[in-house]
């Protein structure tokens, strides 16, 4: 099958949120039978543009031609009539259906709803490619990469023409990976468009046929992958040339102490399922200590256990004041443990549903932690109001005023406002989650700096982390989770991306026996 | 083909005008329905209800009495919707608060001295409606039981219990009410002000708008309550015990209920019926959304809809139409606010992309 | 015991049924994810615009006795679903297209709907010029009061099963087929996935706007019935103010009673109908205070079913999940 035009056409598409314009004036086309990869940093506008092309947003301006025909595409339902289907971040499957439910939502198959002749053609197709699904499980009841199966079973069940995967390896472990790829190639041979939003370079060049550049929602430019080198992508990503290095001083081993020792950690989550299964592990002062792992291995229950926020099965979480002093943290509630004067800092992953308060402004955030200083039963907004304006000068943060509810700010400021206030409290340990995700590169390096700083002052810091490469520049350890159980602990400066990837994957990470 | 998108941000006096100019038109459209139904014509009506509501001195108290009332009920549930709470058992809350003093009237009568008993009035009062909130609210804090149906039903409870006594204490017997209590003696009948038996209900209303004012906005239990309802795990994650508050804040916001039910029973009606609450509890509920939970300008929305009650009434005496058409205007004024809010947050675009379509 | 329980159902289900038909309205309803609590409002109002329809028809007959049987129950029957159905648009209008919160929105509704009721219903009379002492329709009444003419040759079994006006059976058709409907077609599916997750029935293609529309119109119009039911059957077509009461309310917590089941509630209404008398049949001697009491018990049963069902927690049995929240596509 030749392909003579585009199988979808964008052209001078623009789309803006209030006051953030998200895409401005892009076009690009789209083939049969290549994938595309749509590559751009976080917050570069790839997700919002290809919503665009499946319904979900309506753009402001521009044209979108699919075979040489304008169309216009209001909702999903116009997008599915064009053979266009989209695989979101966030899953779009309802949680108390099965994936036969969930895959014939919405679809207008004549005559009555047979729900077991549908179980059986999802059969098919899962046979067909290879997938493992029971077709009548709940989803509220199936692993990530399961739901990502529902999902693309979804558009091959529809028979889509033009598939778009949205980021679909975050949350994948390297063999599933592997096999997404395999059946993408599949479905490119098939004579289909797949579109791979992604920010991972050796995913571009693993997969792609040809990648097509955003940054801060313009169209930049785009590359035939194979002719294309990883520092080309790069610079057309960012835009300039950057050092890729992050600074990673050594720790300062003279006044090097245990400050937190974790012993035979166990945590189950509400729904009573194991999620951390007898961690043991130090964190000392003056280094930063990373944790790897594919995402929901535990590393959120892990940090909320150390921050008082997570009941705990068993074990022990041991503070160690000085070299003699030693307090236990479970047990502890955030109170708590800053009564026994244990200053611990957390920058939670859910920034705006956990760390800050969407809806109240810079200096009502600030007083988060300590609104309830003073004796009298009213809050002293002055304190609040001067670190707000510190951290606002200090940190570049990009805002009208501390008078500005924070859920207005773009995600790098927001997790500047959270990462000022919790580092203005001079804390001993300091926990984080994600603290770089959505943020562009310029952020993430006011992050790895401020992280850097704490590190130098003695403060004992966790970096949990899903980019690899930065936990590999980043971090003076890492510690990798695989199913909430520590695969292994491992030397940032010595170990390979290969080692740790290995180690997410299996425990211990060695080959299988 | 029309879209839909939240606008980037409108000037308060833009925003201001807006409201202002909907509740004139709203005013327009229950002069319509009202022209349409008795056939007056709408100047009439509105010379009827202003003069319901103002016409005399005494209806000017009255109007700002019942002003007060509701003031008061929408000053108690606000810090539950602060906090994201739906307390729609006002009406019980104010009913089971009501009954307490009764009772204290009936049973402590004639044995303690006026003030003492005005006092465990008052006491009995606020215990009695802070427990009848602090019921939903222990379920929902602990198993996240739905505290709008919970409290909607505690209201049928507490009318009950209340029927029940009615009967237990009917004078005279099989009477079916309790009648004025205390006529001879006023034992527990808050004294008049000033030789106006209207003004210390105000006064009490004005005292509390600014106490919840600032409690609300400065208060360092009103900013856990604006953090508990903005983001329970960010509440928890400083260590703000979310249990607690929600506990706390509902008995204050019973007990202030009952506050009112000491207030109707002791400064104005001095007898106990089931109906004494007269839907004030969901009549608060519209008074402080419409209000923007904002305790200053509920003052202005609780007069509005006090206006309309007191005009329609008016306006239904004069024709001899059904009471309740004070309802369906207040209705009407607030199906007009209720729609208005979606134009000041959201703007309409008319997307020239609906021709192309249609080729 | 036995002649007990004869002369005790009947009772109950004439008192259930209007509470089956709100029950089921609103779990149509709350199934799109719209939590209407303007349902006691809207059993108001379908009540009343019952009453206007067959008053004006009555009215404009010399002798409504000989009134024609189709007319006279058709009539007020469509005057019903008309007003409940635009109850059930205003309330839409202002939640799904205005994106109100519903809360508020259905609070005011039910202000408005039994201010409508207890409005026209008491100044009816005047504002036609009728001359009849009060509203009495007792020839519509009779007309939807019509019992299978053998039910009074069948004993105990005509009394407990047979006894009841047509819409009775029709609130338990009305039920089964709601209850079929969500659970075995395309539609119920995609009305549950509306209310579970709007944001992915819409990636899926279904038109939320027109879903929520007309569950919660269809729910409205289930529900007035109940009222209709109450004034014509129940009430034997008079009209006194306020007389319907609370059972709006019954009904809602009925919805959580039933855990969102429409073919459960038959039951479950009969057992609150059955609760709502049972004060009568409870005998008290002189104490007629403790009545009263008895009286309490559906609300009590209400809470302690709320109570139970927060702390059993199984994923089938919790509210729809956007249930009470609004949706707009382009949020972020």
């Amino acid at each position: 099958m030749e392909a003579t035009q585009p199988a979808v056409r964008l052209r001078n598409i623009s789309k803006s949120f209030g006051q953030v314009q998200a895409n401005t004036d892009v076009s690009l086309d789209i083939n049969r039978g290549e994938v595309l990869a749509l590559l751009g940093e976080n917050g570069s506008g790839k997700t919002t543009l290809m919503n665009m092309l499946s319904g979900i947003y309506f753009p402001d301006s521009g044209t979108i031609e699919i075979d040489g025909k304008p169309v216009v595409i209001g909702s999903p339902k116009d997008a599915f009539d064009y053979g266009i289907g989209m695989i979101h971040q966030h899953f779009k499957l309802v949680n108390v259906f099965t994936a036969t439910e969930n895959i014939v939502l919405g679809l207008k198959e004549a005559g009555k709803l047979d729900l077991d002749a549908a179980a059986q053609k999802v059969k098919q197709i899962c046979d067909l490619y290879g997938f493992d699904v029971d077709p009548y499980q709940k989803v509220y009841d199936m692993s990530v990469s399961q739901k990502q199966t529902v999902e693309i079973v979804k558009l091959l069940y529809r028979g889509a023409e033009i598939l778009i995967l949205d980021e679909p390896t975050a949350v994948l472990t390297p063999q599933e990976t592997d096999k997404l790829f395999a059946v993408l190639r599949n479905m490119r041979d098939d004579g289909k468009a797949v579109i791979i939003i992604t920010h991972k370079l050796n995913e571009v060049k693993d997969i792609s046929d040809r990648v097509v550049v955003l940054r801060k929602g313009a169209y930049v430019g785009e590359l035939v992958t194979a002719e294309a080198t990883t520092q080309e992508m790069t610079n057309m990503m960012v835009g300039h040339q950057v050092t890729l290095n992050i600074d990673r001083p050594d720790p300062e081993m003279k006044y090097r102490m245990e400050r937190i020792s974790v012993k035979n950690l166990t945590v189950k989550n509400r729904e009573g399922i194991t999620k951390l299964d007898d961690v043991s592990f130090s964190i000392f002062t003056g280094e930063i200590l990373g944790i790897a792992g594919i995402s929901g291995s535990g590393q959120k229950e892990l940090l909320e256990a150390i921050a008082g926020l997570q009941p705990v099965e068993n074990g022990s979480i041991e503070y160690h004041v000085d070299d003699v002093t030693t307090e236990q943290l479970i047990g502890m509630d955030p109170l708590k443990i800053a009564g026994m004067g244990v200053v611990l800092s957390f920058v939670p992953e859910d920034r705006l549903g956990m760390g800050l308060v969407g809806s109240m402004d810079i200096t009502d955030n600030m007083m988060l932690r300590s609104f309830r200083n003073g004796p009298l039963p009213f809050t002293d907004r002055s304190e609040p109001r001067h670190l707000a304006e510190l951290v606002v000068d200090e940190l570049g943060v990009n805002t009208p005023g501390i008078a500005t509810p924070v859920r207005r700010l773009s995600g790098g400021n927001v997790q500047k406002v959270l990462v000022g206030r919790e580092i203005a409290a001079a804390p001993t340990v300091l926990l984080s989650a994600y603290a770089v995700r959505g943020l562009d590169v310029n952020s993430s390096y006011v992050i790895y700096d401020l992280l850097n700083r704490q590190k130098g002052n003695g403060v004992a810091v966790v970096y949990v982390g899903e980019d690899l490469d930065v936990l590999l520049e980043l971090c003076d350890r890492i510690l990798v989770l695989c199913g909430g159980k520590v695969s292994g602990i491992v030397d940032g400066r010595t170990t390979t991306k290969n080692e740790v990837g290995l180690m997410m994957t299996r425990l211990g990470g060695g080959e299988m026996a | 083909m029309i879209h839909i998108v939240k606008r980037k941000e409108m000037p308060l006096t833009h925003a201001l005008a807006i409201r202002f100019g909907i509740i004139g038109l709203a005013l327009i459209a229950c002069g319509i329905v009202t022209t349409l139904t008795t056939g007056l014509s709408p100047i009439d009506v509105y010379g009827t209800m202003v003069s319901g509501a103002f016409g005399t001195m005494r209806k000017t108290w009255i109007l700002l009495q019942e002003t007060a009332i509701l003031l008061c009920v929408s000053l108690a549930l606000v810090p539950a919707f602060r906090m994201k709470f739906w307390n729609l058992g006002g009406e019980g809350q104010i009913l089971i608060g009501a009954f307490a003093s009764a009772a204290c009237m009936i049973t402590l009568g004639g044995s303690l001295p006026g003030p003492a008993l005005i006092l465990a009035m008052l006491l009995a009062s606020l215990f009695a409606g802070g427990v009848w909130a602090l019921i939903p609210a222990f379920f929902k804090a602990r198993w996240n039981t739905n505290e709008t149906l919970f409290t909607l039903m505690m209201n049928y409870v507490a009318t009950q219990l209340v029927a029940y006594f009615v009967i237990v204490w009917e004078v005279p017997k099989g009477s079916g009410n309790i009648g004025i209590i205390n006529q001879s003696s006023e034992a527990g009948w808050l004294p008049t002000l000033m030789h106006n038996k209207y003004l210390l209900i105000v006064l009490v209303a004005v005292a509390l708008t600014a106490a919840m004012y600032v409690y609300l906005n400065y208060g360092k239990q009103g900013y856990e309550i604006a953090v508990v309802g903005e983001s329970p795990n960010t509440a928890r994650y400083v260590g703000i015990k979310v249990n607690r508050v929600i506990m706390r804040t509902l008995v204050i916001s019973g007990a202030l209920c009952g506050l009112v039910g000491f207030l109707l029973v002791s400064g104005s009606a001095h007898t106990l019926t089931t109906s004494l609450a007269g839907g004030r509890g969901f009549t608060a509920v519209m008074v402080a959304w419409l209000a923007k939970f904002n305790p200053i300008i509920m003052v202005g929305s609780s007069m509005l809809l006090e206006f309309m009650s007191s005009g329609a009434g008016e306006i239904s005496t004069i024709y001899g139409l059904n009471h309740s058409f004070g309802d369906i205007l207040t209705g009407i004024i607030l199906f007009f606010i209720i729609g208005t809010e979606f134009f000041i947050t959201y703007k309409v675009v008319f997307s020239k992309k609906g021709a192309e379509r249609d080729v | 015991m036995f002649d007990f329980l004869v002369s005790f159902i009947p009772r109950a289900v004439v008192q259930g049924v209007p509470l089956l038909y709100g029950s089921t309205g609103e779990i149509v309803t709350e199934k799109s994810g719209n939590l209407n609590l303007g349902i006691p409002g809207v059993m108001y109002v379908g009540g009343i615009c019952g009453v206007i329809g067959s008053f004006l028809y009555e009215r404009s007959l010399s002798d409504p006795s000989q009134m024609n049987a189709a007319l006279g129950i058709l009539i007020p029957l469509l005057s019903c679903l008309a007003g409940s159905l635009l109850m059930g648009l205003l309330y839409c209008f202002l939640t799904v297209t205005l994106r109100a919160n519903q809360n508020v929105t259905g609070l005011a509704m039910t202000t408005f709907g039994v201010g409508v009721g207890n409005f026209f219903g008491g100044s009816l009379i005047k504002l036609t010029g009728a001359d009849v002492p009060s509203i009495a329709l007792s020839a519509t009444s009779n007309l939807y009061r019509t019992r299978l003419p053998f039910a009074g040759d069948l004993g105990w079994f005509g009394q407990v099963f047979l006894s009841y006006g047509f819409l009775a059976y029709a609130a338990i058709i009305i039920a089964i087929l709601a209850s079929y409907m969500l659970n075995h077609t395309r539609i119920g599916l995609q009305l549950r996935a509306v209310g579970e997750d709007p944001a992915t029935a819409d990636a899926a293609g279904i038109n939320i706007t027109r879903y929520k529309f007309m569950a919660t119109c269809a729910g409205c119009m289930i529900a007035g019935l109940g009222g209709l039911y109450y004034v014509m059957d129940y009430a034997n077509g008079v009209w006194s103010n306020d007389a319907f009461g609370d059972r709006g309310w019954l009904a809602i917590a009925l919805v959580i009673f039933t855990i969102w089941r429409p073919n459960v509630s038959i039951g479950a209404s009969i057992l609150f109908g059955g609760l709502y008398i049972l004060y009568l049949f409870i005998p008290t001697g002189k104490d007629l205070a403790v009545k009263e009491l008895y009286k309490m018990l559906p609300y009590v049963v209400t809470i302690v079913v709320l109570v139970f069902s927060s702390l059993r927690n199984k994923r089938e049995n919790q509210p729809p999940e956007s249930l009470g929240l609004p949706y707009f596509r382009e949020e972020r």
